[in-house]
């Protein structure tokens, strides 16, 4: 469009163009057979579904007394959010090159779109499985909502830093391909998922504050059944690494723009 | 008006920065048709791209006080899994237009019948030509960049095309980028040559292919 255009037609626009890019990527994914775009909530409530089950008859894990499920739904929710996030950004770009052809279509746009799909694929799956789990009674009634919006919006915040970031960079480098499997896949049994920070050892505890996502189940947690465990979490470490994720992803953005080439 | 002003664009490859553009200056104005001549691999693609915004020049600028259409090239700018119809809404959401409005143009013009309906990687060249074209009929703009797209298609094709352009848009601006003077003498009234990373516009197009025939020969 012309140049010079105000913040307000830049932002129409920019809806505009992740919206078009949303319902195409819907399209894409899921296409039009059996439950179509549905898929994008099912899928993740079967992963946790099973955990949950598999779990439940382990009666592994977690180091407290603690119906399984809720701490189940909790923390395998949370994976499915930061971990599928930049998996799906990760190599995003090539494909879509095509579309690059339109000048409106920025590489932010297109890694943006993606990981909005992806959130709200994880946040519907965690939200039918809560009331799904309520109504079955198989957990108690969450003791402070806002808390695990909080906590859950945290997070999503670093999904959404974590997969811009790793989407342009693995445009320099197919090394982030490689090796976010395999990080990802150990991050797993540390991302606070499979227990509660307060049951391990003093020495582990302060390793695993290192890492953000924990901070983020915790807090989910505590707004669960924060009456039936000590949660240990800083907020504003998770801001602080999300606000320097954010920035480095904006900067990789606009120095891959520069370099992409449609076709 | 668009106007290039010192824009240079550089690739990297295995043998260091590649410059592809050094330094073209250009003013296109509205309703002017301009050619840009130049041979297989001399950079008329990636010009086009560049003024287009689709791609970001390496040094200088490109200012567009117009609104500019995406390439107009046969194939590219379409996602192929999805159907004609689904690319067409696409591009209707990009660009702000009523894709409805749009459905009966491009059934007519494109003619592809029930392929309308079938995802754009069974389209063969020709009809993918069609559905191009036809698509970016239903978006107004004040400059179409045309990419080589009219020497595809028969002979129909080209009659439609050019009752849609030369007729229906005879007052827009429009770039085409051709390594056939036939057709840019046909309907530009200035033209450019592009060699070795040097864009040469010249007023009189008699000069243009002159010099153009020399960076043949």
């Amino acid at each position: 469009m012309v140049q010079g255009t105000s913040l307000i037609q830049s932002f129409r626009l920019q809806r505009r163009v992740i919206f078009a890019l949303l319902m195409r990527e819907v399209l894409t994914r899921y296409g039009r057979h059996n439950i179509g775009f549905l898929w994008l909530f099912v899928e993740p409530m079967t992963f946790t579904v099973g955990v949950t089950v598999i779990w439940t008859f382990l009666k592994t894990v977690h180091g407290a007394d603690l119906p399984i499920t809720v701490f189940a739904l909790t923390g395998y929710s949370c994976v499915l959010l930061w971990r599928n996030m930049p998996a799906r950004t990760i190599g995003a770009i090539e494909p879509n090159l095509a579309l690059m052809f339109h000048r409106n279509v920025r590489i932010f746009d297109i890694l943006f779109a993606r990981l909005l799909l992806e959130a709200a694929g994880a946040t519907m799956s965690f939200v039918i499985l809560s009331f799904v789990f309520l109504g079955l009674e198989w957990m108690s009634p969450p003791e402070d909502i806002l808390k695990i919006a909080g906590g859950w919006l945290m997070l999503t915040w670093f999904g959404f830093a974590l997969g811009l970031l790793l989407g342009a960079v693995s445009e320099h480098s197919e090394l982030v391909d490689k090796f976010w499997h395999p990080f990802s896949y150990f991050l797993f049994p540390l991302s606070g998922a499979v227990f509660l920070v307060d049951a391990l050892p003093l020495e582990m505890q302060k390793v695993v504050a290192w890492i953000p996502v924990v901070h983020c189940v915790e807090m989910v947690r505590d707004g669960y059944f924060g009456s039936h465990f000590h949660a240990v979490y800083n907020m504003s470490y998770v801001a602080a690494v999300n606000l320097f994720l954010s920035i480095m992803a904006l900067s990789q953005i606009r120095v891959i723009a520069k370099k992409v080439v449609p076709g | 008006m668009i106007y290039l002003e010192n824009m240079s664009k550089t690739y990297p490859t295995r043998h260091g920065v590649r410059p592809i553009i050094e330094n073209a200056n250009m003013i296109i104005r509205p309703g002017e048709k301009i050619g840009i001549l130049g041979r297989n691999g001399a950079g008329k693609s990636t010009m086009i791209r560049l003024i287009s915004g689709a791609e970001l020049p390496t040094a200088g600028r490109v200012v567009r006080t117009m609104s500019v259409s995406w390439p107009l090239a046969f194939g590219g700018a379409f996602q192929t899994s999805l159907t004609g119809l689904d690319n067409l809404r696409f591009i209707s959401r990009i660009y702000g237009v009523d894709a409805d409005a749009g459905i009966g143009f491009v059934e007519d013009f494109a003619e592809l019948g029930i392929y309308l309906r079938e995802p754009v990687s069974k389209y063969s060249a020709g009809m993918l030509a069609r559905l191009a074209f036809a698509i970016s009929m239903t978006v107004e703009f004040d400059c179409f960049l045309i990419d080589e797209v009219i020497s595809v298609g028969d002979r129909r094709f080209h009659d439609k095309c050019h009752v849609e352009l030369f007729q229906k848009r005879a007052d827009r601006a429009m770039i085409f980028v051709s390594h056939d003077a036939g057709y840019i003498r046909e309907h530009c009234q200035r033209a450019a040559v592009l060699s070795q990373g040097k864009l040469t516009v010249f007023e009189d197009l008699d000069e243009a292919y002159a010099v153009y025939d020399r960076t043949i020969s």
